[in-house]
C-alpha cells in the first residue's frame, strides 16, 4: 500500500510539473502583457507626477479628482452610454443576421456567409473609420448622394464629428464578432426543439420567444460582453469622427497620459473606469445567470 | 374498421429524386396502436412527419378524425409527438417542459400543477417537477417527453424511434409502459420503429414498408404467419426459403413439390401472391419444423438430414440442418425443454414438418 501511494504521488507531482512546464509559456506572456502593465497603471493611480517627474507615494487624490470634477463624470457617462447604445445597436442588428445564416442559408453555405461576414477584418481599423469620414462627411458620399436625388437641400451636418458618428463606426465595426457568437449559440439549438414547440401547439412567433431565444442567450450575453468592454475604452473612434463633443473616457485619459503629463490621474481614470465596466458585467452576467446554467 | 382516426389516400411525397412516399394508402383505426415498420429509407419517418404536420405531401388527401389537415400546420393539429432525441427543452425545468403545450389552454397555475403531477405520476416521475432537465437519465428524458405530450390529450400519439437510445432493459420495460398507457387512455398510438420484435410485441397492427410503399398492414400474427411478399417474410423474424414447384392446382388448395421435403399440399390463403408461373419458393419458420428426438412419434411429414452447425442459447438452440437435395442449411430452432439433448455436429437429424405453416412465394 505504502508502496503505491508513494508511487502515485511521485507520478503525480511528475504530472503537476509537465503540467507547470506546459502552461509556462502562456503563463510568462499572460504576465508580462497583462498582469505587469495592469498592476503598474493600478500603482501609478496612487503617485503623484510634477511635469515629467513621477513620484512614488499614496495618494487617492487622483481618485477624487476622477470621480469629482464634472468632466471626467461628463466623459465617463458618455463614454457608459455610448458603450450600452452601440451594444444594443449592434447585438440587436447582429441577431437577425446570425439567424438567417444559422436557420435559412444552407448547410453547405454557412461557411461562405460567416467567411462574408468577417470580411471588414481584412482592412485595418482605421481605414474602415477613415471610410466612415468619407461616407458621413459634408461633401460625404451620403450628403452628397442625397443632394442629388433632391432629398435634402443642404447637407447634414448631424452625421460627422459629434456621438452619431461614433456609435455608428463602432456599431458597425463590432457586428462580427456579435454576429459570431450569437450564430455559435443558435447553431447549437436543437431543431427537434423547435419542431417539439410547434407540435406542443406553438406558433413560429411563440416558438421563438419561448425557445429559440432563451437557447440563444448564452450567445447574445456574449455578444454583448465582447461589444460593451472594448468599446467603452475605445479612444481611436471618437478622436477620428467624434468632434469635441464626441469624445469619449478613453481620449481623456490618453490627454492625461500623453499631453498633460499626469499619468496618475489618467491612471486613476482608467482604473476607475475598469471597475465601473467590471462592476457592470458581473451585474449583466448576474442578471442573465438563469439563462446560462443549465445548458450542455 | 369503420371508426377511423386517421385517413391516408394516395399520399406522395418526393425529395429530389428520391419518392420518398410513393402513394401510400391506409386507415388507423381510433384507440389502436399501429406501427410503422421498415428498414431505414423506406419512407416511415415521412409519414410519420407528414401525419404530425412536419412535412407537406405532394399529392393525396391526409384526414385526421375526418378532418382534412392539408392547410393545417403542426401547432393546429389534434397529434403530439415523442420525439427520437425526446427534445426536452434543456432551458426548462422538468415541470415546466410538461407544462409547455398547457399554456394555450389558459389554466389557472393550481390546475396546472395539478395536471403536471398527475401527468408525471402517469409515466413513473411523479415529484421531479422541480428537478433541471439535463439531470434527467435517458429513459427519464422519455418518460419526461412522454408526459408533456400525453398531458395535451392528443386523439393521436405519435411515437419517433421513442425507445432506440434506451438499454435493453429499460427498452422492454418502457415498452409494456407505453402498452399500458395506450390501453389506458384510449389514445390511438402510432409508432415508428425498424425493430420488427418490437412491433410485434407492441402494436395491434403494423404496417411494413419498403421504398416507399406500404408492404402489407396486418395483425402482428398475419404478419408473421401469413406474410403476403417474400420481402415481408424476410423482413420479419427469420425464415428458411426453400425451392418449391407448383405441380397441381384443385380450386382453393394447390400441390407443390418442394424440395428435400416432398410432396405439400397447402391452401389458398398460403400463396399470398397466387402461383404465377410454376416455380418458387416457400418460406418455412425455424419454430416450424421440429427435430424428433428417439422415442417421439413421427407424424407423415419426416424428412432426415445433418446438423450441420448449431448454436446454444440456455432455453433454445438453433440448428442448422442440411437436407438431402438443399445446397443451403435449413435453421430450426429447438426450445430445451425437459429430457431434450443437443445434437452434436454431423449427427443425423430426423426433421418433421407441417405444411400447413408454409408459405409460398411465387
Amino acid at each position: 500500500m505504502a508502496d503505491t501511494s508513494a508511487g502515485e504521488r511521485a507520478s503525480r507531482r511528475r504530472e503537476a510539473v509537465r503540467g507547470f512546464s506546459l502552461v509556462s509559456p502562456p503563463l510568462l506572456y499572460a504576465l508580462l502583457l497583462l498582469a505587469a502593465p495592469l498592476s503598474a497603471v493600478v500603482v501609478i493611480s496612487f503617485w503623484t507626477q510634477d511635469y515629467l517627474t513621477l513620484t512614488p507615494g499614496f495618494t487617492l487624490d487622483n481618485y477624487e479628482q476622477a470621480l469629482t470634477r464634472p468632466v471626467f463624470q461628463t466623459l465617463l457617462s458618455r463614454s457608459l452610454g455610448v458603450a450600452l447604445l452601440v451594444t444594443a445597436v449592434t447585438v440587436v442588428l447582429a441577431f437577425p443576421v446570425a439567424y438567417y445564416v444559422s436557420f435559412h442559408v444552407r448547410p453547405e453555405r454557412k461557411a461562405l456567409w460567416i467567411f462574408l461576414i468577417t470580411i471588414p477584418f481584412w482592412t485595418s481599423y482605421l481605414l474602415r473609420v477613415f471610410l466612415w469620414r468619407v461616407i458621413l462627411g459634408y461633401n460625404g458620399v451620403l450628403n452628397t448622394g442625397l443632394l442629388g436625388i433632391g432629398v435634402i437641400d443642404e447637407p447634414l451636418t448631424f452625421l460627422l464629428y459629434n456621438v452619431n458618428a461614433v456609435i455608428i463606426t463602432l456599431a458597425h465595426a463590432w457586428a462580427p464578432f456579435a454576429i459570431l457568437p450569437i450564430f455559435v449559440a443558435l447553431e447549437k439549438i436543437d431543431r427537434s426543439l423547435l419542431e417539439a414547440s410547434h407540435d406542443l401547439g406553438e406558433s413560429r412567433v411563440r416558438t421563438f420567444l419561448r425557445v429559440t431565444l432563451p437557447l440563444a442567450m448564452p450567445g447574445v450575453v456574449a455578444a454583448v460582453l465582447i461589444v460593451f468592454i472594448p468599446t467603452i475604452g475605445d479612444y481611436v473612434t471618437p478622436s477620428l469622427v467624434g468632434g469635441s463633443s464626441g469624445q469619449l473616457i478613453a481620449n481623456m485619459i490618453q490627454v492625461q497620459f500623453l499631453r498633460l503629463n499626469n499619468a496618475p490621474l489618467g491612471a486613476a481614470l482608467a482604473v476607475t473606469t475598469m471597475l465601473i465596466v467590471g462592476a457592470m458585467s458581473v451585474l449583466f452576467l448576474l442578471f442573465t445567470r438563469r439563462y446560462l446554467r443549465g445548458q450542455q | 374498421m369503420s371508426d377511423t382516426i386517421i385517413s391516408l389516400r394516395s399520399i406522395s411525397k418526393r425529395y429530389g429524386a428520391v419518392l420518398a412516399l410513393d402513394d401510400v394508402s391506409a386507415e388507423i383505426v381510433r384507440g389502436e396502436f399501429f406501427s410503422l415498420l421498415g428498414p431505414s429509407g423506406c419512407g416511415k419517418t415521412t409519414l410519420l412527419r407528414a401525419i404530425a404536420g412536419f412535412e407537406e405531401p405532394d399529392a393525396g388527401v391526409l384526414q385526421i378524425d375526418g378532418q382534412n389537415m392539408a392547410e393545417v400546420p403542426a401547432n393546429r393539429r389534434p397529434t403530439n409527438m415523442v420525439f427520437q432525441s425526446y427534445a426536452i427543452f434543456p432551458h426548462l425545468s422538468v415541470g415546466e417542459n410538461v407544462a409547455f403545450g398547457l399554456r394555450r389552454r389558459g389554466l389557472s397555475r393550481a390546475e396546472t400543477a395539478r395536471k403536471v403531477g398527475a401527468a408525471l405520476e402517469m409515466v413513473g416521475l411523479a415529484g421531479l417537477e422541480a428537478r433541471a432537465s439535463h439531470a434527467l437519465s435517458g429513459g427519464q428524458r422519455q418518460r419526461g417527453a412522454l408526459a408533456r405530450a400525453l398531458i395535451l390529450e392528443p386523439k393521436v400519439l405519435l411515437l419517433d424511434e421513442p425507445l432506440s437510445a434506451l438499454d435493453k432493459k429499460m427498452r422492454n420495460q418502457m415498452q409494456e409502459e407505453l402498452r399500458r398507457l395506450q390501453r389506458h387512455g384510449g389514445i390511438t398510438f402510432i409508432l415508428r420503429t425498424h425493430d420488427q420484435e418490437e412491433a410485434l410485441i407492441m402494436s395491434d397492427r403494423i404496417a411494413v414498408m419498403f421504398d416507399g410503399r406500404i408492404a402489407q398492414i396486418a395483425t402482428p400474427q398475419t404478419l408473421y404467419r401469413r406474410p403476403s411478399t417474400r420481402r415481408v417474410a424476410d423482413f420479419i423474424g427469420s425464415m428458411n426459403f426453400v425451392p418449391a414447384r407448383v405441380v397441381s392446382e384443385q380450386g382453393a388448395a394447390y400441390e407443390l413439390e418442394v424440395t428435400g421435403f416432398g410432396r405439400a399440399p397447402i391452401s389458398h390463403e398460403q400463396a399470398p401472391e397466387g402461383v404465377s408461373g410454376r416455380n418458387g419458393v416457400v418460406g418455412i419458420r425455424p419454430e416450424t419444423l421440429t427435430i424428433l428426438f428417439g422415442a417421439e412419434a413421427a407424424g407423415p411429414h419426416v424428412v432426415t438430414g445433418v446438423v450441420d452447425d448449431l448454436v446454444y442459447y440456455g432455453d433454445m438452440t438453433y440448428y442448422d440442418v442440411r437436407l438431402p437435395g438443399h445446397e443451403e442449411a435449413l435453421r430450426i430452432s429447438m426450445r430445451n425443454t425437459a429430457g431434450r439433448r443437443v445434437l452434436e455436429r454431423g449427427a443425423e437429424a430426423r426433421v418433421a414438418w407441417s405444411p400447413e405453416t408454409f408459405v409460398y412465394f411465387p
